[in-house]
């Protein structure tokens, strides 16, 4: 049943991938200026040579044809800010960099945030309840653009623990905070998402059974638990990761790493048009395929549920 | 001896003396809700300052003072909160900003709201057909990288305020369309929704009359946890240098301002920070805390 499922899944974003990519195109397209605006004043010969060169010339509709064609192909086109490179390579170079940045930001707050939720609800009503669960609200609160300048002003700034920025090749130190800033807003989320319907779970009569039955208190949490607790917090896993993607963007321009974020808003405001579709196409792909995982992870941990 | 009017109405006083409504019922939970009132409280004192506050400080948010240049709060040139990098009052300018993120948040969360209830309520009560392809935009439009397109927008079309209230409110509606049409097709079932179709009252009349109404709880609860959002949205766009444009200004903007200059003058990301993370706080707890309240499960 399986392969028919993630079949009619895939099939099924088809719609949703083709309306992404035609509304980013013509919107981009209809905006005013051109990717040869901001270099100094070209003069027409050269610039319509320019256009001609990369198909600007031709009707609207011709061109997402041919664009639709050749993202098909696998081909995403040339960059025109940056001349010497084709879209695929710049992403081919920014994604590892996204990937591993948002990757360690979800697995992160996945993992604290359901041990947080886990001992809050194991001592419902508790003061250490309380102090687990304000500091969740508090972190829900505080959004990424503000908390990532205030991590770098401690750690980096004041005490000069950790660089303020840049890359260094991935190395651990560079990526502490930034992938605790992307991470903390949805960590916060996941901790009172895990206490909810962990302290619903925890209520219910194969619990008092298991107590019953004397098993060690830590298996009833971790084992019997969690797993139905868990279901919100699966389905809650398709949201955060589009809004860590998105997130990354901010997170990329303040700690000056280079991501595939960093492309989209530079990107736009050169009307560089062919980078900015490939990062919204990656990005829309991403999303998709992440969404099918967790419906499948879903079906598999929730008994209840069957693939039509 | 009573006649029957004076009865009916003898009646009616007995009713509403005896009977407690769900809202009856919601604002006793919500009164013992310690911590949901004393962010209503909060919120309350947040808005009056940012409606009034200007008036308090001699300074205007947009005037430079060329002498002082992220100056440091004090109370004697009455910068409470310092001032910025060329040399405009932040209190005010805090404020101000105040403003424009609250009016966002209220703004774009009503357009959500106006479609959303609609969109939701139509598609739960007619059903069928027309419930499966509304729905299906909603799932399509749900699974876009809607924040991308925003930020194209955005960019598209020069920051512009009526442009982030459209933008950001045809895109959170969607949670909303979804949770109202889940209630919809519950309330659908019910007997007095029957006896209204059963009496021949058109469609679009119980659903104003009978659907709407009903769905008034789950709304409020979702109101307050969408403005929240929504504020989160704008700060972001104008974070990145998209949203309200000089010398107007907005939390977002004013924390991306002083986060540029925060190691000689951390009191511009320290005020407008704070704002912004109570007011978000703020508005989740007494979201939670409505939430919590108009529980029918929890009486």
């Amino acid at each position: 049943m399986l392969p028919r499922y993630i079949l009619k899944r895939l099939l099924g974003a088809i719609p949703t991938l083709l309306i992404l990519v035609t509304i980013a195109f013509f919107l981009i397209r209809i905006a005013p200026g051109g990717p040869f605006d901001d270099d100094r004043n070209l003069p027409p010969d050269i610039l319509a040579n320019l256009e001609a060169k990369y198909n600007l010339d031709q009707p609207l509709g011709v061109q997402y044809l041919n664009y639709l064609g050749s993202v098909l192909r696998g081909d995403l086109g040339p960059s025109f800010q940056y001349s010497d490179f084709t879209v695929n390579e710049l992403i081919a170079e920014g994604f590892p960099v996204s990937l591993r940045l948002g990757g360690s930001a979800l697995l992160m707050a996945l993992l604290f945030g359901v041990i947080i939720g886990t001992i809050a609800a194991w001592r419902q009503n508790s003061r250490l309840d309380y102090l687990l669960m304000g500091s969740a609200m508090t972190g829900i609160a505080i959004p990424n653009f503000v908390l990532a300048p205030i991590l770098i002003l401690f750690f980096a700034v004041y005490f000069g623990w950790l660089p303020a920025g840049g890359w260094g090749g991935g190395a651990l130190r560079n990526m502490v905070l930034p992938v605790i800033a992307l991470a903390l807003p949805y960590m916060a989320y996941v901790a009172r998402l895990t206490r909810g319907s962990m302290v619903e779970t925890l209520r219910s009569d194969f619990v008092r059974t298991a107590r019953a039955k004397g098993l060690p208190e830590w298996k009833i949490l971790g084992k019997h638990s969690l797993k139905v607790a868990l279901l919100p917090v699966v389905s809650y896993l398709g949201p955060a990761a589009a809004a860590i993607i998105t997130g990354s963007v901010v997170i990329e321009q303040i700690f000056g790493l280079p991501g595939m974020g960093r492309y989209f808003v530079q990107g736009a405001l050169n009307r560089d048009y062919t980078l900015v579709m490939g990062v919204v196409i990656v990005i829309g792909v991403l999303i998709v395929v992440f969404n099918l995982i967790v419906d499948i992870i879903y079906a598999l941990i929730d008994p209840r549920i069957r693939y039509e | 001896m009573s006649t029957p009017a004076s009865a009916m109405s003898n009646f009616d006083h007995a009713a509403a003396a005896s009977g407690r409504s769900l809202w009856h019922l919601a604002w006793l939970r919500l009164k013992r809700n310690r911590a949901a009132l004393t962010a209503a409280v909060v919120l309350a004192v947040i808005f009056l300052l940012v409606i009034f506050g200007p008036i308090l400080s001699p300074h205007s948010f947009a005037h430079p003072y060329w002498e002082q240049i992220s100056a440091p709060p004090s109370l004697e040139t009455r910068h409470f909160f310092g001032t910025d990098s060329i040399g405009r009052d932040l209190f005010v300018r805090t404020l101000h900003g105040g403003r424009m993120s609250l009016m966002v948040g209220l703004v774009a969360t009503g357009v959500a709201l106006l479609i959303g209830v609609a969109w939701g309520a139509i598609a739960g009560f007619v059903g069928g057909r027309v419930d499966n392809i509304m729905m299906r935009v909603v799932d399509i439009l749900y699974a876009l990288p809607f924040m991308f397109l925003v930020i194209l927008l955005m960019v598209v079309f020069g920051r512009n305020i009526l442009l982030i209230f459209v933008a950001i409110g045809s895109y959170i509606w969607l949670d909303m369309a979804r949770i109202v049409r889940g209630q919809t097709l519950s309330l659908r079932q019910k007997e007095f929704v029957e006896a209204a179709e059963a009496l021949g009252v058109r469609a679009w009349v119980i659903i104003w009359r009978h659907i709407v109404p009903n769905l008034l709880g789950i709304v409020a609860v979702y109101v307050t946890l969408t403005v929240p959002k929504v504020i989160l949205v704008e700060s972001f766009l104008s974070f990145l240098g998209l949203g309200v444009q000089e010398p107007n200004t907005s939390w977002g903007a004013l924390v991306n301002e002083g986060a540029q200059d925060m190691e000689f003058a951390p009191w511009g990301l320290f005020f407008p920070a704070a704002f912004l993370a109570a007011t978000l706080f703020c508005l989740n707890f007494l979201g939670d805390g409505l939430r919590d309240a108009l529980d029918p499960k929890d009486r």
